[in-house]
């Protein structure tokens, strides 16, 4: 899916002139939930025709390491050849429950008109938060969106805390938090949808020693929407 | 291969949007009449209807506040007010409103009469001064009363646009005031599926600070200490706000 997913990006790139989108805008982006913290986001303003990810449809390879591992440099590496105005890490760091980074964008000059986002949430298999593509509002005012979980699809949630966060390899690669519990005997097997879709939130238990997940069902579950993205046109 | 989901995702996006909304056009009956016009209302009139989308968590008696900007009943990632708490904890709003008078940037407040059950629907009446509508926002709060202190509906929207006779919907997600624990304990549930406690003054939720509330795990889904049970569980929205400006 990495040759597919490139060649979307080359198609698209550099057929469009500076338009007269060219808009200064700042973004906001609030971690709505209680008990879920997000890996460094991947921001990125690029041209209409291109999507860091595509529900119904298998990860890239670059989704993957982000979804499973938090690792924002392959698709960071994607954007940036398409000529995006990419911010990376705006949090410095991770981005921990209900808290919120702010961070300016300037698409002056480019034909970057959409506006896309990606980060992993801690502590899950492969759960990512993602805006996809949204139109930038051009208009001066502020613009509010919230934003789904995903699941890549690419790694089955077994909620195990391992530290498993290369692609590929099982099991949850951190929590922040420090909630979770250990010896759980594994939530789940292989996704039954192997393409990204809704995420259908963690399980957990209540045996912090023991049980089927290492995650706590009272801290680590969650409820749509994640993340509220707060876009203020200048 | 160009794959653009864009408006696919958008639907998605604007479906969960708490803050987005529809407005209703509806006709603005501008009809001649012979009499001299009578001098404009000196009031303007809202009806705030909240319909209680859930299985079985009733929302305790509404709080509506219409405000400017400086007053909002709570910031996602900072601890409630204890009037919100008050709220969150028993479902009693009289401290929240309380509150909200004393504010120098709020209009007007108005509690609903009574909970709404699932599936019910309350419409409420707020008046502000016509010349207070330029910035008007409002903030629509409950709690769902079989948790420990879930609350729910909108927080600062805007409804200074509205003409009379127009009208705008939300659909409003949960939050966890951050105040209390979430032990799904009948001790500490207001609500008919507990009859236990509700506000108390110490905090000892994991932070003391609103976030989204994640849902109740319940006894049937393995949380054996729970008094909860499959009936209460709840997903997003959980209820659905309707403001029509009347004149």
């Amino acid at each position: 899916m990495k040759k597919t997913f490139c060649a979307a990006l080359i198609a698209a790139s550099f057929s469009a002139a500076p338009s007269a989108n060219a808009v200064d805008f700042d973004v906001q982006i609030t971690n709505l939930s209680n008990g879920i913290y997000f890996t460094p986001f991947l921001v990125a303003a690029h041209p209409a025709g291109n999507n860091l990810f595509m529900a119904g449809q298998p990860a890239s390879a670059n989704l993957q390491a982000m979804a499973e591992g938090g690792s924002i440099s392959g698709l960071s590496a994607d954007v940036i050849a398409l000529g995006a105005t990419v911010v990376e890490n705006p949090a410095g760091g991770l981005l921990a429950p209900a808290t919120s980074t702010t961070f300016n964008m300037n698409t002056d000059g480019t034909s970057n008109d959409r506006l896309s986002f990606v980060a992993m949430l801690l502590p899950t298999n492969d759960a990512f938060a993602g805006l996809n593509a949204l139109e930038i509002p051009t208009e001066p005012g502020v613009y509010m969106f919230d934003v789904p979980a995903y699941d890549a699809g690419t790694e089955a949630n077994d909620e195990l805390l391992t530290g498993g966060g290369a692609p590929g390899a099982a099991g949850m690669p951190a929590d922040p938090g420090g909630l979770a519990g250990t010896g759980g005997s594994g939530a789940a097997g292989a996704d039954a949808n192997p393409n990204v879709h809704i995420h259908r939130g963690s399980l957990g238990d209540t045996d912090a020693a023991g049980g089927i997940s290492d995650l706590d069902s009272g801290v680590h579950r969650w409820l749509n929407p994640v993340i509220r993205v707060t876009i203020t046109v200048n | 291969m160009l794959i653009n989901l864009r408006n696919s995702f958008q639907v998605l996006a604007v479906g969960a949007a708490a803050l987005l909304a529809t407005a209703c056009d509806s006709n603005g009956n501008g009809g001649g009449t012979m009499n001299p016009p009578p001098p404009p209302p000196a009031m303007a009139s809202f009806d705030v209807t909240v319909t209680n989308l859930s299985n079985a968590q009733p929302l305790s008696p509404v709080a509506v506040i219409a405000h400017q900007n400086g007053y909002s009943v709570f910031t996602v990632g900072t601890a409630a007010t204890a009037g919100l708490e008050t709220l969150a904890e028993g479902g009693d709003n009289s401290a929240l409103t309380a509150e909200a008078d004393a504010d120098a940037a709020v209009m007007a407040t108005a509690s609903g009469a009574a909970p709404i059950g699932p599936a019910g629907a309350e419409t409420i009446n707020v008046e502000v001064l016509e010349s207070e509508l330029p910035g008007l926002t409002v903030s629509v709060s409950s709690m769902l009363v079989n948790t420990n202190d879930a609350i729910t509906g909108i927080n600062g929207a805007s409804i200074a646009d509205l003409q009379p006779g127009e009208s705008m919907t939300w659909r409003t997600i949960a939050y966890d005031a951050g105040t209390e624990a979430n032990t799904e304990s009948s001790a500490h549930i207001p609500g008919p599926a507990g009859g236990g406690e509700g506000f108390n003054a110490a905090r000892d939720d994991i932070a003391d600070r609103v976030a989204m509330h994640s849902g109740v795990v319940g006894q049937d889904d393995g949380n054996a200490a729970s008094d909860l049970s499959g009936q209460h569980r709840f997903d997003n929205p959980v209820a659905q706000v309707r403001i029509e400006r009347i004149n």
